[in-house]
Order: C-alpha cells, then sequence, then structure tokens
C-alpha cells in the first residue's frame, strides 16, 4: 500500500470514528428522551420564560417557558424516526425497483428510470410541500414526502451498481450453476451493492433530518406541543432579537447530526472502497 | 451421441442490425469423448460454447439444433434451461478471479448446485463441497472451504471453478480458456486434472482454447474454427500432423517451435481476422489465405472428407488431400 493510500486510509479512520462519535451522541439523546428528560418538553411555564442558560435549565427556556434542553433531547428521536422511515422507504421500494430494472432490461429498465428522472424533475422539499399541502400536515405525512423523494434515488443507484455487477462474470457462472435470475439479484447482486447502499443511506439519512427540520420550520411538520428542532426554530423565530440563543441551540443540533452523518457516509464509503481496503 | 449440433448460426444484436457471429457449424460429442475447439478471437468459440448453455447476450438469436441426449435444447424454454444447468451441463470460465462471487465462502459457491439440483440441506452440501474441493486435490479443503476468494491463488480459485462444475456429476462439461488467466506450469496440472476426473466419471468435454500444444495433449478430437464457421475437423492427430487446410497449416506455423533454428521468425499470418459479419457467403478465411481464388470469395464452402472423420472445408483441396 502505499504512503498516500495509507494517509488517506488514516483520515479515513479518523472521519469515521468522529461521524460514528456525533452519530451515538444523536441516538444517546433520542433514546434518553425516552426515560428521562431534565423537565417534560412541552411543560409550559410561563412565569420562567426566557431564562438564560443556568444550573436549572442548561439551555435556559423558551418563549413559553419550555426548557431547551428537554426539547432537543426530545426532538432528536422524532429526527431519528424521520431519517430511519424515510430511509427505510427509499431502501425498500428503491432496491427492489432498482433491481428489477437491472435484472429486466429492455422495456421495464427505461420505465422505472423514466419514472425516476419525472420524480427528480419536482424539487424535493417543493413535492414534500405539495404532499402535506394535500393531506394536512404532520410527521407521519413530512416522512412519507421525504420517503418518497428517496425512492427514485435508491433505484436509480441500485440499477447502476447493479448493473455493473451483473456484467462481473460470476453473475454468467452463477447461471451456468443453473440459479435463476431472481435467485441472482438477491444472492448475487444485493450483497455487492451494499457497501454503495450504506453510504448512500447515511447521506439520505441526513438530508430526511434537514428535511423534516425544514419542513417543520414552514410549519408542515411536527406539530405542537411535539418537540421538533425544526418547529424550535420556527418559534425561535419571533424572539430572534430578545433570545437569539433559542435558534442556535436547535440549529446547532441538526447540523452537528448532520455533520456527523456525512462524515460516517463518507468514513464508510472509504471503509468500504476496495482500493484504500487493504488485500490479504 | 451425446451432443449433437447441426446448422447451427448464431445472430447478435448490433447497431447496423443482426450480426451473424457463428454459422454453419455442426459437430457431434459422445458420452465420455474430449473436443477441442481452436481459433482466433472473435472466432466464435466462445460464443458456440455458450449457445450450448443457452447464456448468449440478450437478443441473442440461435438457429438450427442442439441435440443433447437426443433432445433438441435450442429453444427450450429458461426454466428447463436452469433445470439442465449446473446439473447435466457445465462451464468452466477463463477468469477464476471474476468467476467467483468475492462475497461468498468458497465452500457455499461450491455446494450451491448441490442445493439447487439435488436437493441436500446447506450442511450436507457444505459436507460434500468439501470433499469435491479434496477430489480436485487442493489441500486443506475444510480451510479453502471456509476461506473467501481473496484467499486464493488463481490456480487454487480455478480448482474451486472446477469442484462447482463437477459436483452434480455432470455429462458435458464446456471449459472456455479454463487456464488462459493461469501460469504455464500451473495451467498444465489443472488440464490433467480436468481430464482424468472427466476420465473417471466418463464425463464428455468441450475445451476451448486458442493454444494448440493444451488441445493437442487433452483432446482426442478438434475442431478448428474461423470467422465465425468450422474450417477443419477430426482427430487430434489427424488434424494437428497432416493438417490440409490452409488456414489450419497457417496457425500450425504461426506456433513457437522449440528447436527451430535461432533467429527464425515466427511466421504471420498476414491481414487481420475479418469482423464476422462481413462474410456473408464464401469462404471467412479469402483474403488472407494465400491460395484464394475467385470461387473462394462467392462459392458456398464444400466440405472434403477423408479418413477417420478427418472433413475440411476449402475450396482448394480436393478428395486426395491435394491442393487443387
Amino acid at each position: 500500500m502505499s504512503a498516500s493510500a495509507l494517509k488517506a486510509r488514516g483520515r479515513a479512520g479518523a472521519s469515521l470514528r468522529l461521524g460514528f462519535a456525533l452519530v451515538a451522541l444523536l441516538i444517546g439523546a433520542a433514546a434518553l428522551s425516552l426515560v428521562w428528560t431534565p423537565y417534560p418538553p412541552d411543560a409550559i411555564d410561563v412565569p420562567h420564560k426566557l431564562l438564560q442558560p443556568s444550573f436549572a435549565h442548561w439551555l435556559g427556556t423558551d418563549g413559553l417557558g419550555r426548557d431547551v434542553a428537554s426539547q432537543i433531547l426530545a426532538g432528536a428521536r422524532v429526527s431519528i424516526l424521520v431519517g430511519l422511515i424515510a430511509v427505510g422507504i427509499g431502501l425498500a421500494f428503491g432496491v427492489a425497483l432498482g433491481l428489477l430494472a437491472a435484472a429486466a432490461k429492455g422495456v421495464v429498465e427505461d420505465a422505472i428510470m423514466k419514472l425516476c428522472d419525472l420524480t427528480f424533475a419536482f424539487p424535493a422539499l417543493l413535492s414534500a410541500i405539495m404532499l402535506t399541502a394535500t393531506y394536512g400536515p404532520g410527521v407521519v405525512n413530512a416522512i412519507v414526502a421525504i420517503g418518497v423523494y428517496n425512492v427514485p434515488i435508491f433505484a436509480k443507484l441500485t440499477r447502476a451498481t447493479a448493473n455493473g455487477v451483473l456484467a462481473r462474470e460470476f453473475t454468467l457462472a452463477a447461471r451456468a450453476a443453473g440459479r435463476g435470475p431472481l435467485a441472482i439479484a438477491f444472492d448475487h447482486v444485493l450483497p455487492n451493492v451494499a457497501p454503495a447502499l450504506i453510504v448512500q443511506a447515511t447521506i439520505q439519512f441526513a438530508v430526511a433530518i434537514l428535511a423534516e427540520a425544514a419542513l417543520s420550520y414552514l410549519g408542515l411538520g411536527a406539530q405542537p406541543p411535539q418537540a421538533s428542532w425544526g418547529r424550535m426554530l420556527s418559534d425561535a423565530q419571533s424572539w430572534m432579537y430578545v433570545a437569539p440563543r433559542l435558534a442556535v441551540f436547535p440549529g446547532l443540533a441538526v447540523a452537528l447530526s448532520v455533520f456527523g452523518l456525512n462524515l460516517l457516509g463518507d468514513g464508510l464509503r472509504d471503509a468500504l472502497d476496495p482500493r484504500l481496503r487493504a488485500r490479504g | 451421441m451425446l451432443l449433437e449440433i447441426s446448422d447451427l448460426a448464431i445472430d447478435l444484436p448490433s447497431p447496423a442490425g443482426a450480426r451473424r457471429v457463428v454459422h454453419d457449424v455442426s459437430f457431434s460429442l459422445g458420452a465420455g469423448e474430449s473436443l477441442g475447439v481452436v481459433g482466433e478471437s472473435g472466432s466464435g468459440k466462445t460464443m458456440t460454447a455458450l449457445a450450448l448453455m443457452a447464456l448468449l447476450p440478450d437478443g441473442a438469436c440461435v438457429s438450427g439444433a442442439i441435440r443433447f441426449e437426443g433432445r433438441n435444447i435450442a429453444g427450450l424454454g429458461e426454466a428447463e434451461m436452469q433445470k439442465l444447468r449446473g446439473d447435466r451441463l457445465a462451464m468452466i470460465f477463463q477468469e477464476p478471479m471474476s468467476a467467483l462471487n468475492p462475497l461468498h465462502r468458497i465452500g457455499a459457491q461450491v455446494a450451491e448446485p448441490l442445493v439447487l439440483h439435488r436437493g441436500m440441506t446447506k450442511a450436507a452440501a457444505w459436507a460434500e463441497a468439501v470433499r469435491l474441493l479434496d477430489r480436485v486435490r487442493l489441500r486443506d479443503p475444510e480451510r479453502i472451504a471456509r476461506a473467501y476468494p481473496f484467499a486464493l491463488s488463481g490456480g487454487e480459485r480455478q480448482r474451486a471453478m472446477i469442484a462447482m462444475a463437477l459436483s452434480c456429476a455432470p455429462d458435458l462439461i464446456i471449459a472456455d480458456e479454463p487456464t488462459t488467466a493461469l501460469d504455464v506450469t500451473v495451467q498444465a496440472k489443472i488440464l490433467d486434472l480436468l481430464a482424468s476426473l472427466g476420465e473417471q466419471s466418463n464425463m464428455a468435454m468441450l475445451l476451448v482454447s486458442h493454444d494448440l500444444a493444451v488441445i493437442a495433449r487433452h483432446c482426442r478430437r478438434v475442431l478448428v474454427m474461423y470467422g465465425g464457421t468450422i474450417m477443419e475437423s477430426g482427430p487430434v492427430d489427424a488434424v494437428l500432423r497432416r493438417a490440409r487446410h490452409p488456414y489450419t497449416r497457417a496457425l500450425l506455423e504461426a506456433r513457437p517451435r522449440p528447436g527451430a533454428p535461432r533467429g527464425e521468425r515466427l511466421r504471420a499470418i498476414a491481414g487481420v481476422a475479418p469482423p464476422s459479419a462481413s462474410a456473408p457467403s464464401g469462404c471467412p478465411f479469402a483474403g488472407r489465405c494465400p491460395l484464394t481464388i475467385d470461387v473462394c470469395r462467392t462459392a458456398p464452402l464444400p466440405t472434403v472428407e477423408f479418413e477417420a472423420g478427418h472433413r475440411v472445408r476449402c475450396q482448394r483441396v480436393d478428395a486426395s488431400g491435394r491442393l487443387t
């Protein structure tokens, strides 16, 4: 292995570790909020509104006297839920469509890919706004909207990678051994496509968190009193000149989560890249 | 006869319409017999091999008959072919690195046809796979079975491929350049192994190669292909020692020989192999052949028969084997 490859490997390791730590923090916060938050996140306490951070309220209180730290912890839950389900929808439908396109070829492949292009033609946020405008605002609709946007991304990636795998001789060898196309798609193609999908999934997870924050900020995602980082940002807007920290903390939470997921994705990409992986 | 091919023709789709890559190919193969197919790149030998397995690229069109144990399997449905592949017909590929899935253990890949065709449980098939790996003379078959392809050398991988192809004791094994990617010393061992395993289980072998020495050593009969069709065929001895066809002769002369005088240059065949579509009629070798006459370019190839099934397809060769 050359010196530059070793260096790249070291870098990949560092970003992988930092990304992993940040994502662990996000998951830890969400898990913690299930059993404990300093205050109930939706408890309104108007006499103690807009308090500075202190020992009683680590990150202060918002315009209605709700504890910011508790809301951030509870908001992590929404972010993770949105990320998991949106990516899950994207993976489930996208991988199936992508594999089908690669295995069937011809008209079926063209039709699936054209459908994906059509979905791409609409900006993701715009489609999400359209969906939530039609079916009403709320976390569930936001999740579905973001998930639908993920389907063509995973479908395109799966098809492109699967076509590369299908061109390799071992799929022909599997056919020569008497396997059918469906079995080959699952047993031989899917495991070889998985690394690319894992990397893309972490990145789409981050995109989903951002999209949920944006939708909630616009009032189309999480509804009060449900805690959500995007909704907190939206609330903070009215207090921007009085207490700018109200926007800083949820903003920081979103930024760190997205940063962590992107680092994790980059780190995984390098770790799974056969050119950087040590042989033997 | 185990396998009888008559008037096989293969058309592949191309931007300029269907392109005929194989035509007028007829031959047969008895049980336990070994047949070599030689030819340069683009001569149609790999396409002929893939046609037997019905593994041609999408859109390929096959005409003619491929009779396997009397049944025409050309145009057989995919489901029926899947039952034959890996069970009665098996194939060994050229690149042992790319022909094994890098993410599956060797044992699982060797066991795959057994689970598929013999309905064995995973555990039973694994045990059988270890036995097969031992049979292809891999040392420490238990360890090899648990290994992933990257941990094996080229020769070991090709032995594993052979074990996989042999797993269901096929009647016919098609080996497409099985040793081209290997070192010369390993080549001979692999082919000897294949030949001896073939003899033990009365398995017929179709060995595709561009290497005349490999064919001479391991096959009883040989087909010489050029431009998508058979130029000369017959027992290896007759074809290689008493080559009648100008192409076979040119091929033999283009080969380095031990004991040739120092400084002697190899005699290359003039010109380049034609793109296989460019010979709509006449002999595909016309033009490169020093004996080309007008009739070579236009008339369909005649077949001249000699003793012991030695057949030559050339306008210039007469029944006594002399050039006209």
